[in-house]
C-alpha cells in the first residue's frame, strides 16, 4: 500500500511539474516570471503551511469519519456476536471467527455465491458486447446522432429504485408489457412467471442491470475511440486493411487501457448492485436471485444478525479492494500519459 | 466502415451524394431503433401514468393512452408530494455538505504540493469502491448510537458520501487546468490564500463546482440503500421508500406508482439537459456513479 502511495504521489508530481514547465513555456515566451512569494509575505511560512493544511483537513476527517472508521466497525462488528441481543444493548461478546464460520456454512452460500457469480459475469459481459457495438456505432456521422446518443444516457442516470419499478411492471407476469407482446407475436402462450420463478428471477435481475450498464458502457468506450488518431486508420487502409483488421489491429489495442478501466468499473457497479434487486425481487424468491449485496442486507436488517451480516460485508469488501487496487493502477498510467 | 474509407472518392462522383444521404439516414434509422429500444420502458411508465387503473389492465395494452389523465399524478402527487420534499431537503443537505468539504480540498489536492497529494488522490478512487451496503451496515449500528437514525441530518450526512470523493475528483481534474500563473499573480498582489482561493479559484472553477454539485444533488435524490437502512420508522421517507411503498402493499395500481416514478426520475431528466456536457467529462475522470 505505501509503495503505491509513494508511485502515485511521484508520478502526479511530475505532471504537475511538466504542466507548469509547459505553461511556463508557452506564456511567459523569455519573460521572467516573478518569484512565488515564498516567505516573503506578512505571515510566517508555518503559519501559511498550517493555512494551507485547513483546506485539506476537513476533507481529510470526513473521510476518515465516514469511510475508514465505518469500514473498521464492520469488520470488528464481524468478530463480535452481534446478534439479537447485541444489537439492542450492545454488548455483543468478541467471538473471533465464529460470523465467519457460520456465514461459510450457511445453507444459502451456495446458491448466493454462485447467483452472483452469473450476475457478474453475464452482466459485464452482454453490456460490454452491446456497449462497444453502439459505441462503434456511433462513430459514425449521421443526423441527430448527438441527441440520439445523449438519449441512451437515460436509463443509466435514474434513480435505481425508479428503474426499479419500471421493470418490475414490464415483467409483471399478468399486467406487464413483455409478456403481452410474447403473446400477441405468438412466442408464448402462457405467462412466463418472470419474477416468481426462483430461476427465471435471476435471469430477470440480470437484464435489468445489463440495461442499466449499457449506456455506461457505450459512453466511456464511444470516448475511447474519439481518441484513436484518424491517421492510424488511414494509413492502415494504404496498407490495404479491411475493415475488420482495422478494428483488431487498431481500434481494439489503442483502446485496451479504456477496456480494462470499464470493465473493471463494471465489476465494481455490478458488486455493489443493490436498488434495482431488493425493488424487484428482494432477493427472492427463495433466494433465487440473493447477490452478496442484498444477503448481507438481509442477515443485517431482517434476520437482525449484524455480526454475520458484516462477515459478508468483509468478504465484499475484500472483493472490492482487489478490483481497487488494480484500477488505481490503470487510472494512473492513464493520467500519467 | 468499408463504406466510408471509400466515400471522399464517392462523393466526386456524380450521385455521390445521394449514396452518403442513403447512408445516413440508413444510420439514423439504424439509431432510432436503438433508442426506441432503450427507452421503451420509460415510455411505457410514462404512458401507463396516464391511463386509469382499469385501462393499465386492458389486454391486448394500448400504446397511447385512450383518454389521457392526470389522475395518477394527482393522486401521487397527494401521497408522494411530503415525500417529494423530505428528498429535495435532504439532497440540498447533502449537496451542501459535500460542495463545502469538496471545493477547498480539491483547491489543495490542485495547488498545494503536499506530500500526501497521492496517497489522498489513491484513497478517494477507493473509497468509491466500497459497497454501499458496508457502509449502510456500519452507519446503522454508529447512528443508532449518536442519534442520527431517523433524522434529516443523518441521512444528509449519510447521502453525501455519494457525492463527496466524485466531486473532490472532479472538481481538482478541472482545477489543475487553470492556469498557475494567475493563481501566483493574485498571491503576488497580497491576495493570501483565502483571497486568492475565494475570489480567483473558485469563480473560475464555476463549470465544474456547478456539475459535481448536480452529480451529488442527483445521487443523494435517488438514495434508496441509506434511506432504507436508516429510518426505522416512518418519520421520514424520501421519494424512494415512497415509490417503493407501492410495491409492498398494492402492487395493482400501476398508474399510480407510474407516476410516483415519472416525479422520482425529474432530477435525472433536467440533469441529463442542463450538464449533459459534463457528464462524460466527469465519468472518465472519477468513473463512478454512487
Amino acid at each position: 500500500m505505501a509503495d503505491i502511495a509513494r508511485i502515485a504521489t511521484d508520478s502526479r508530481d511530475d505532471v504537475v511539474a511538466t504542466r507548469r514547465v509547459r505553461r511556463a513555456g508557452t506564456v511567459h515566451h523569455g519573460i521572467r516570471r516573478p518569484p512565488p512569494a515564498r516567505g516573503s509575505g506578512a505571515s510566517p511560512l508555518w503559519a501559511r503551511k498550517l493555512g494551507r493544511a485547513m483546506f485539506l483537513v476537513p476533507a481529510l476527517v470526513y473521510l476518515a469519519l465516514l469511510f475508514a472508521y465505518p469500514l473498521v466497525y464492520n469488520v470488528l462488528l464481524s468478530l463480535r456476536q452481534a446478534g439479537v441481543i447485541g444489537f439492542i444493548n450492545d454488548s455483543a461478546k468478541f467471538a473471533g471467527l465464529a460470523n465467519y464460520k457460520s456465514a461459510l456454512s450457511n445453507p444459502a452460500l451456495p446458491t448466493v455465491v454462485v447467483n452472483t457469480a452469473i450476475f457478474l459475469v453475464a452482466s459485464l459481459v452482454v453490456q460490454f458486447v452491446i456497449g462497444f457495438g453502439l459505441a462503434l456505432f456511433f462513430t459514425r456521422r449521421f443526423p441527430l446522432s448527438g441527441l440520439l446518443r445523449a438519449l441512451i444516457l437515460v436509463p443509466w442516470l435514474l434513480p435505481g429504485v425508479v428503474t426499479g419499478s419500471i421493470l418490475r411492471f414490464m415483467f409483471d407476469t399478468s399486467d406487464g408489457m413483455i409478456n403481452q407482446i410474447l403473446k400477441d407475436v405468438g412466442i408464448i402462450h402462457t405467462p412466463i412467471q418472470w419474477l416468481s420463478d426462483p430461476h427465471l428471477a435471476l435471469v430477470t435481475v440480470v437484464i435489468a442491470n445489463i440495461w442499466v450498464g449499457i449506456p455506461f458502457n457505450m459512453l466511456l468506450l464511444h470516448g475511447g475511440i474519439q481518441e484513436i488518431p484518424r491517421e492510424l486508420y488511414e494509413a492502415g487502409r494504404v496498407d490495404g486493411a479491411g475493415t475488420f483488421r482495422l478494428f483488431r489491429s487498431i481500434t481494439v489495442p489503442m483502446l485496451r487501457p479504456v477496456i480494462a478501466v470499464v470493465l473493471i468499473l463494471g465489476f465494481i457497479y455490478t458488486l455493489k448492485a443493490f436498488d434495482i434487486i431488493i425493488v424487484m425481487t428482494g432477493g427472492g424468491p427463495i433466494n433465487g436471485s440473493q447477490l452478496l449485496s442484498t444477503w448481507a442486507y438481509t442477515l443485517s436488517f431482517t434476520n437482525l444478525d449484524f455480526g454475520q451480516g458484516a462477515a459478508v460485508g468483509t468478504i465484499m469488501m475484500l472483493i472490492s479492494l482487489v478490483c481497487a487496487v488494480i484500477y488505481t493502477r490503470i487510472y494512473r498510467g492513464g493520467e500519467a500519459k | 466502415m468499408i463504406g466510408q474509407a471509400k466515400a471522399p472518392a464517392a462523393l466526386q462522383a456524380r450521385g455521390g451524394w445521394a449514396v452518403a444521404n442513403v447512408r445516413s439516414l440508413r444510420d439514423l434509422a439504424i439509431g432510432l431503433a436503438v433508442v426506441v429500444v432503450m427507452l421503451s420502458p420509460i415510455y411505457w411508465a410514462v404512458v401507463t401514468s396516464l391511463k386509469t387503473e382499469l385501462q393499465s389492465f386492458s389486454s391486448p395494452p394500448t400504446l397511447l393512452p385512450p383518454a389521457p389523465t392526470f389522475a395518477a399524478y394527482d393522486q401521487a402527487f397527494h401521497s408522494q408530494g411530503g415525500a417529494l420534499a423530505t428528498s429535495l431537503v435532504i439532497a440540498v443537505g447533502a449537496t451542501a455538505i459535500a460542495l463545502v468539504i469538496s471545493v477547498p480540498a480539491a483547491h489543495a489536492l490542485a495547488s498545494f504540493r503536499f506530500r500526501v497529494t497521492g496517497l489522498v488522490v489513491l484513497l478517494l478512487l477507493v473509497s468509491q469502491t466500497i459497497p454501499g451496503i458496508v457502509l449502510g451496515m456500519s452507519f446503522f449500528k454508529i447512528f443508532a448510537r449518536v442519534h442520527l437514525l431517523n433524522s434529516y441530518l443523518g441521512l444528509m450526512i449519510a447521502d453525501s458520501t455519494y457525492g463527496v470523493p466524485f466531486a473532490i475528483l472532479i472538481i481538482r481534474a478541472f482545477m489543475l487546468g487553470l492556469p498557475r500563473e494567475l493563481l501566483e499573480a493574485a498571491y503576488v498582489d497580497g491576495a493570501g490564500t483565502v483571497g486568492t482561493f475565494l475570489r480567483i479559484v473558485v469563480p473560475l472553477s464555476r463549470p465544474a463546482i456547478l456539475s459535481a454539485g448536480l452529480f451529488a444533488f442527483l445521487f443523494a435524490w435517488g438514495d434508496f440503500l441509506f434511506a432504507l437502512t436508516l429510518t426505522t420508522n416512518n418519520s421520514i421517507t424520501p421519494i424512494s421508500l415512497g415509490v417503493y411503498s407501492y410495491l409492498g402493499l398494492h402492487t395493482e395500481q400501476w398508474p399510480d406508482l407510474m407516476a410516483a416514478a415519472v416525479f422520482a426520475a425529474v432530477p435525472s431528466g433536467v440533469l441529463l439537459v442542463v450538464a449533459q456536457r459534463w457528464i462524460r467529462g466527469g465519468l472518465a475522470t472519477s468513473g463512478l456513479k454512487g
